[in-house]
């Protein structure tokens, strides 16, 4: 761009040139869009549409009744039509997040975060967000079934009981499998268990293990717990490998406090970033330094950082080979500067590497400082090497009873095969996972759980940070929770409610300061959270095995020399075979709510793609393969000696001889959304030091065959026009000198006798502009702390009743988000430069760009629409009516920020999409539509409304409240659901407001109230120059980096 | 559409205007007969007067069509003894009994002896004249309200109450009669004499011969001229009417007046009773729905009042089966359509009647305004904001003063935008 000097690309097919892109790029719609792509042509529409409407005359002969159902007995709280708002927790394995439930007429129809909760204040991901529809998953289990036969729970609970009791007289373990269970009282249902049955034993273990970093603390301080990070402290951050934005420990938690340090509205400085990494993670892209390493090198980085910490504070070396790592010297360096305001973090899996990452936290002095270790995570608990004991011990024979408590190993798990044929072995297994899915299938008795918005239950999600959860919805089938029937086969009162309330009032009537325990309760029921007083944890529950309990020592205490030797013999400097680096994605997860096609059709944030996984390789190792548009081919990988097809993806800033592969996919059990989706690379992840590893350093060999493959990116779908000024950067030292640095406005020549014939494109207009008498609504946007995370992507599609379309239709590019989030990939090297961009695209820089309906004030869309579909409001929104809309098109066609959305077909009640877009396909799924937001038909375009739905209800409780609306009443989903607060909405005529502050918005001189300039030097329009005056403001991208990035 | 719409409006109107010309005289002869040697007056004034009388003092214990705690009164006049022992009866009722009147001995008795509230205080005219209004009830039941049809336009004006549907039908079947038993004595004459002709067939000549003799063929009734008009006749008539209907559907429907499933009348609850409409629609303060009451708000009342009643049975056994009343929705409001009841009544004080109109008065409820785009914007056009002591509308209406453009009416602060009502 030349106003910055730096060129920005959307992939690499753009950044190589190619000549299909160029000769596409003054197209606004690409060619590829076929009308025969799903088996109905358009002559057979005219005939169905000649039908149609003769079946819809004759139907029409008689005046549809349509009936009022009151309620029997109207339940005292809820009123058709008013939402109800409950505090509550999410659950799904060790993923814990304090949230607020939206129910209308008893049904759950969204989720966002818990403001009150302190961990996450109000943060959210987009994985919780779409929690939501898994509720309503048509594959979820009835009822209990005893061998693939529905059953009750009388007949199950007298099977179970008899079974336990048999095995427990044998002496043979009864084993209880789950992942990491944060419940207090779910630990106690599960020790009643173990009391009645002495055999019971608790085995947990993470998808994404943590395993390694629970051993190391344990031996560094004693306990083997996860201490609670702040990022919000640290001045130098440092990772390796730990994508702690988009899925490491607590992502929600983490992006929150991140962001204050990447926040400029208030102050002039910023933390710096280093990640080391193979893959290109979400973190990765928002670091301001990234270095590609092998994992094969992991060790061996952290181990060359450990020395050069020790060396300044005098410490002993550990003696490993040497590796040469990009700006490892200067990042020691900065560390050593910031002592006590600094962090360092890995995600591997290996207790060797996490003992040395301690020992540098230690040298640095950041425990007590950007680490708590008084305070420890309670969310990731899983242990490796109790999970190999139990398969091994399953295999043999002495394992008697298994319940699967909601875990999933045999898909999830890479000995996941050896458990699926050792369970024959047992006299009983069962499982109380929601669906029948791999291991579910497997097992003798279903004894499926509720969802976690029909359950009672508590967590303590930190060691003294309470988080409860209550029920918004009765169970929709005749489940029951899974510590209910622990209760129950224990030979206890199965009522996990009393049994839950029973634990608080005894674990804190003695701080209880609110009267009544009753009282107390409704309290903590209503906040949703409850922060214990007393600094010695009142709740010792823990079933597991692992020790997490116990108060951690103060002082490190682990042996660095014998890490030191443990990473000599398993890291190489020179390893010259493939690599693979498996990796949790963003928005799959680890596969556990694969089902869930608000995650499935969710856009990567780095490849962009949807409904798949894929092998990322490096753009010098991708043999001649040329990527376009998602067009790709089939490569067989090979990991120690099994070999899949897995398409391939050429990404920018994969490690040279590395391929990456995203777990949670390979579904095979799952349901008809996620079943058959990508390949399944848990089977790949091997064993170091005891615990599993996500690296693959050896047997791993590709090759890429001539079998096409079409990857659904939604990454170069109509993304911007080509032309300048979409983003604006600058680096931090510049911002420093100038806060408008890399947002020079743009001018355009005039016939005015101003300085040089120039001015601002928005002083000049052929439209009067608008009076926006009472509210004038926008958005800021802030480059700097949006981290890509998607959160709001789901956020608005689950408030707007947006549809899923299903790979073939974002093939076509047919996708329906509102809102999208632009991907740029950039680099210093000059414009003309080629090669050097080649070089430079290797590790690019990444710029994310939420983008939706600009809501302009000089809309192009509203001027050519012929039957005024849309059109301005008073309150500067740009306003949609669908059944005005007859579908030419010429909106979509002239929206200079290609922000529509065109309904191509029926999305609802369609057999078509019924797999791919449940959710108004089938009537559970239908439970989970906002009743406020029209679900649109076919032949309509839409796009973001600016959520109008919450505006209006916004205004009225103000106007019946006789009073002005407040800032913050009304806000967008996005916005909302942003863990960041990159996204701020607000009245900009209101100048108290914080977007009118932020933005420091005021009327143009000698114009109407629509016309405001904004003097915030970091903000800017998107294409301010096409003078169309957007309401929605960006704030410059700021990177903290020295002047000349090496590349 | 529109235009099919009118044109059928206006037929049905005309076709109702004249039917309840008919039927009204035929009333009014009626009445004339039944009270010929009387002293009820008939006047309106009288009328109204007994009305408000009635309401005031007589309907917590009577009603006219059915029995609650005392009689049903309807021709009450003409199964007592005579007016004056009415007059007698409601002033002292005691008394008349005491004095051992048959008739009032065994209506005490009927009521187990519950005794009637002496109304002393009443002049004769008034009594009279709550007699008139009953008179007035008994014999034009608001209740014949019910053919929905035929209630609107022309209908009303004509100044006679609606017009129940088994007249038409009647009507309809004796004309029928009539033009069957013609075209009978038509086809007997014919037969008749074609024979006769037949017989004389040599005095024919050959032009009369093939009268006589005229085969009818397939062919030539196809391409007969009345046969064509007819079926083009019949086709356009289907069309018309499957063009009304789709209108119908669309939900412009005027009067529409469904049965429901339990025969509640607003009139007693809401109109003779006095309850507040907010008493059972609840929502109608905060919510965007009015909210059709819950079953348990009717026991609210009906767990102590009429319980031995048919219909409240049907409340009973809906709680008792936990299976909710399926009432026939009346106001049909597109979804695509978004409607606040909250903002309209709470916020705009807009009274329940102006939109659904005299509910209190319907024995069934009936679809009052059009509910039609045009009517709301016809209103937002024309109502001014309810801004008197809600703050929201300050600034709004300073900016509208400072412009002077009079009144700010709800068009003026964007009541007419898209978003407003589709989202």
């Amino acid at each position: 761009m030349k106003n910055n000097k730096k060129t920005y690309w959307k992939g690499i097919e753009e950044l190589r040139n190619d000549p299909d892109v160029v000769k596409n790029a003054e197209r606004e719609f690409p060619e590829s869009i076929t009308e025969s792509g799903n088996g109905s042509s358009r002559r057979d529409f005219l005939k169905m549409m000649g039908f149609s409407i003769a079946a819809a005359s004759l139907a029409a002969c008689e005046a549809p009744i349509r009936n009022a159902i009151p309620y029997v007995n109207k339940p005292e709280d809820i009123d058709p039509g008013i939402p109800n708002y409950y505090a509550s927790t999410y659950f799904n394995g060790g993923d814990v997040v304090s949230v607020v439930v939206k129910t209308r007429e008893g049904r759950p129809i969204k989720v966002e975060g818990n403001e009150m909760s302190t961990i996450t204040n109000g943060g959210i991901t987009g994985q919780v967000e779409a929690s939501v529809l898994s509720l309503y998953d048509n594959s979820r289990l009835r009822g209990p079934k005893i061998d693939q036969k529905s059953s009750s729970w009388e007949e199950v609970d007298k099977l179970v009981g008899q079974k336990l009791k048999s095995v427990n007289g044998k002496g043979k373990t009864i084993a209880i499998v789950s992942n990491t269970v944060a419940s207090p009282s779910t630990n106690a249902a599960i020790a009643a268990l173990k009391e009645t049955y002495s055999t019971v034993e608790h085995i947990a273990y993470d998808q994404q293990s943590a395993s390694g970093l629970l051993q190391a603390n344990k031996e560094s301080f004693g306990t083997a717990s996860i201490p609670s990070y702040d990022f919000s402290k640290a001045d130098v951050i440092v990772s390796f490998s730990a994508d702690f934005l988009g899925g490491w420990v607590s992502p929600a938690e983490h992006s929150g406090q991140y962001s204050k340090t990447r926040d400029l509205t208030t102050k002039k400085t910023m933390s710096r970033h280093y990640q080391f990494e193979a893959n290109m993670s979400l973190t990765g892209a928002n670091a301001d330094y990234r270095v590609a390493v092998k994992p094969s090198q992991e060790g061996l980085a952290v181990a060359k950082l450990y020395n050069l910490i020790a060396s300044k504070a005098g410490g002993s070396k550990v003696s490993t080979g040497d590796v040469e790592i990009n700006h490892l010297q200067k990042a020691a360096d900065e560390l050593w500067k910031a002592k006590g305001k600094s962090l360092v973090v890995s995600g591997s899996n290996d207790k060797a590497v996490q003992v040395l990452v301690n020992g540098i936290n230690d040298m640095l002095s950041n425990y007590g400082a950007t680490i708590d270790l008084s305070t420890p995570s309670y969310t990731r608990k899983g242990d490796d090497a109790s999970m190999k004991q139990f398969v091994s011990n399953l295999s043999k024979g002495s394992v008697g009873a298994v319940v699967f408590f909601n875990a999933n190993p045999v898909y999830d798990h890479p000995m996941g095969a050896a458990i699926a044929s050792g369970l024959a072995k047992a006299e009983l297994s069962v499982a109380t996972n929601m669906v029948e899915d791999e291991t579910a299938s497997v097992c003798q008795v279903l004894a499926p759980d509720n969802h976690y918005l029909e359950a009672w239950n508590d967590a303590e999600i930190r060691k003294g940070s309470f988080s409860v959860a209550q029920p918004t919805i009765a169970p929709l089938f005749q489940t029951r929770q899974a510590p209910s029937s622990f209760l129950a086969w224990a030979g206890k009162d199965s009522d996990y409610f009393s049994f839950l309330k029973n634990n608080w009032n005894q674990w804190f009537s003695a701080e209880n300061t609110l009267g009544s325990f009753q009282v107390f309760w409704d309290t903590v029921l209503h906040n949703g959270v409850y922060e214990t007083k007393s600094t010695a944890s009142a709740v010792a529950v823990d079933s597991t095995t692992v020790d997490s309990i116990a108060a951690p020592s103060a002082s490190f205490a682990g042996n660095t020399s014998a890490a030191g030797a443990s990473i000599a013999k398993n890291y190489k400097a020179d390893n010259s075979g493939v690599e693979l680096a498996i990796y949790q994605n963003v928005g799959i997860g680890n596969g556990s709510q694969a089902n869930n096609p608000l995650l499935q059709e969710l856009p990567d944030p780095i490849t962009k793609a949807t409904w798949d996984n894929y092998l990322t390789v490096a753009i010098a190792d991708a043999q001649g393969l040329k990527m376009f548009e998602g067009e790709t081919k089939l490569a067989e990988l090979t990991v120690n000696g099994t070999t899949i097809e897995v398409p391939v993806l050429i990404q920018p800033g994969q490690a040279k001889g590395t391929v990456g592969l995203a777990i949670g996919y390979g579904r095979t059990n799952a349901g008809k959304v996620a079943n058959g989706v990508g390949v399944n690379a848990y089977p790949f992840i091997t064993e170091v030091n005891g615990t599993q590893s996500f690296n693959v350093t050896s047997g791993v060999a590709y090759k890429i065959t001539d079998k096409p493959f079409k990857i659904a990116q939604t990454q170069t779908h109509e993304t911007h026009m080509e032309r300048d000024n979409v983003l604006r950067e600058t680096t931090l030292a510049d911002f420093v000198n100038d806060p408008a640095a890399g947002n020079e406005r743009p001018e355009i020549a005039t016939w005015l006798d101003e300085e040089d014939h120039k001015v601002a494109p928005g002083a000049l207009s052929l439209w009067h502009g608008h009076d926006y008498n009472n509210h004038h609504w926008g958005l800021a946007i802030d480059l700097n702390t949006c981290n890509g995370c998607s959160a709001c992507i789901v956020s608005c599609n689950v408030e707007n009743n947006i549809p899923m379309v299903g790979k073939e239709e974002v093939l076509n590019r047919r996708e329906m988000h509102w809102l999208r989030i632009d991907r740029y990939y950039s680099s210093d090297a000059d414009v003309d430069d080629r090669v050097g961009l080649e070089q430079a695209a290797e590790n690019p820089d990444v710029t994310f760009q939420p983008m939706m309906c600009q809501h302009c004030n000089n809309a192009p869309c509203e001027t050519v629409c012929p039957v005024a579909a849309t059109m301005h409001s008073t309150e500067g929104l740009n306003q949609m009516a669908y059944n005005r809309c007859i579908g030419t098109r010429y909106c979509a066609n002239n929206c200079p920020y290609k922000v529509r959305r065109f309904n191509w077909f029926k999305y609802h009640d369609n057999e078509q999409f019924s797999d791919a877009n449940p959710q108004m396909n089938t009537d559970l799924g239908k439970m989970v539509l906002n009743p406020d937001v029209t679900v649109r038909s076919r032949g309509v375009m839409e796009k973001c409304s600016f959520c109008v739905q919450r505006i209006q209800a916004g205004k009225l409780q103000a106007k019946l409240d006789r009073r002005k609306v407040k800032d913050g009443e009304v806000n967008v989903a996005c916005a909302s659901s942003c863990p960041t607060g990159g996204l701020i909405f607000g009245d900009m005529n209101d100048p108290e407001s914080k977007v009118s502050q932020l933005l420091k918005v005021k009327v143009r001189e000698g114009s109407k109230s629509s016309d405001k300039v904004t003097d915030n030097p970091r903000s800017f329009h998107v294409l301010e120059e096409v003078g169309v005056k957007p309401n929605v403001t960006y704030l410059t991208k700021v990177r903290n980096v020295d002047q000349k990035t090496e590349a | 559409m529109t235009i099919g719409f009118h044109k059928a409006r206006k037929i049905k109107a005309i076709i109702a205007f004249a039917l309840v010309c008919i039927m009204s005289s035929q009333f009014a002869m009626a009445q004339e007969a039944s009270s010929a040697g009387t002293t009820i007056p008939t006047d309106e004034a009288s009328i109204g007067n007994g009305k408000s009388l009635f309401s005031a003092n007589c309907k917590t214990c009577h009603a006219i069509d059915k029995k609650l705690v005392g009689p049903a009164l309807q021709g009450v006049y003409d199964r007592t003894p005579s007016v004056e022992w009415i007059l007698g009866f409601v002033k002292n009722s005691q008394k008349v009994i005491q004095s051992g009147d048959a008739y009032a001995n065994d209506l005490y008795a009927e009521y187990n002896q519950t005794q009637m509230t002496a109304f002393a205080d009443f002049s004769d005219e008034e009594v009279l004249s709550i007699l008139a209004y009953i008179k007035q009830e008994t014999d034009n039941p608001t209740t014949a309200a019910v053919a929905a049809t035929a209630t609107e336009g022309g209908a009303t004006e004509a100044g006679g109450d609606s017009v129940s549907s088994s007249y038409v039908s009647a009507i309809l079947i004796a004309l029928l009669v009539v033009l069957a038993l013609i075209l009978v004595v038509l086809v007997m004459i014919i037969s008749v004499l074609t024979k006769h002709l037949n017989n004389k067939e040599e005095d024919l000549s050959e032009a009369e011969k093939e009268v006589t003799k005229q085969s009818f063929t397939m062919e030539g009734v196809l391409r007969a001229k009345p046969f064509i008009f007819a079926v083009a006749f019949v086709f356009t008539a289907l069309a018309f009417k499957a063009v009304i209907s789709q209108v119908y559907s669309v939900g412009i429907q005027i009067g529409y007046a469904p049965e429901q499933p339990i025969k509640f009348s607003h009139k007693l609850h809401a109109g003779e009773m006095e309850i507040d409409c907010n008493y059972c629609h609840t929502g109608v303060m905060k919510s965007k729905n009015a909210n059709i009451p819950s079953a348990n708000i009717c026991l609210n009342c009906h767990s102590q009042i009429k319980t031995e009643s048919a219909q409240i049975k049907l409340i009973y056994d809906a709680v008792d089966n936990n299976k909710p009343i399926e009432w026939v929705r009346v106001h049909n409001l597109p979804d695509l359509a978004y409607f606040n009841h909250s903002q309209h009544h709470n916020v705009a004080g807009i009274e329940c009647q102006t939109c659904h109109g005299e509910v209190q008065e319907m024995e069934v409820v009936e679809q009052h305004s059009l509910l039609t785009m045009g009517w709301c914007i016809e209103c937002h056009r024309k109502t001014d904001v309810n801004v008197k002591g809600n703050a929201y509308y300050d600034d709004l209406v300073k900016m509208h003063d400072e412009a002077g453009k009079g009144k700010m009416k709800v068009e003026d602060i964007g009541g007419l935008e898209c978003s407003k009502c589709h989202y």
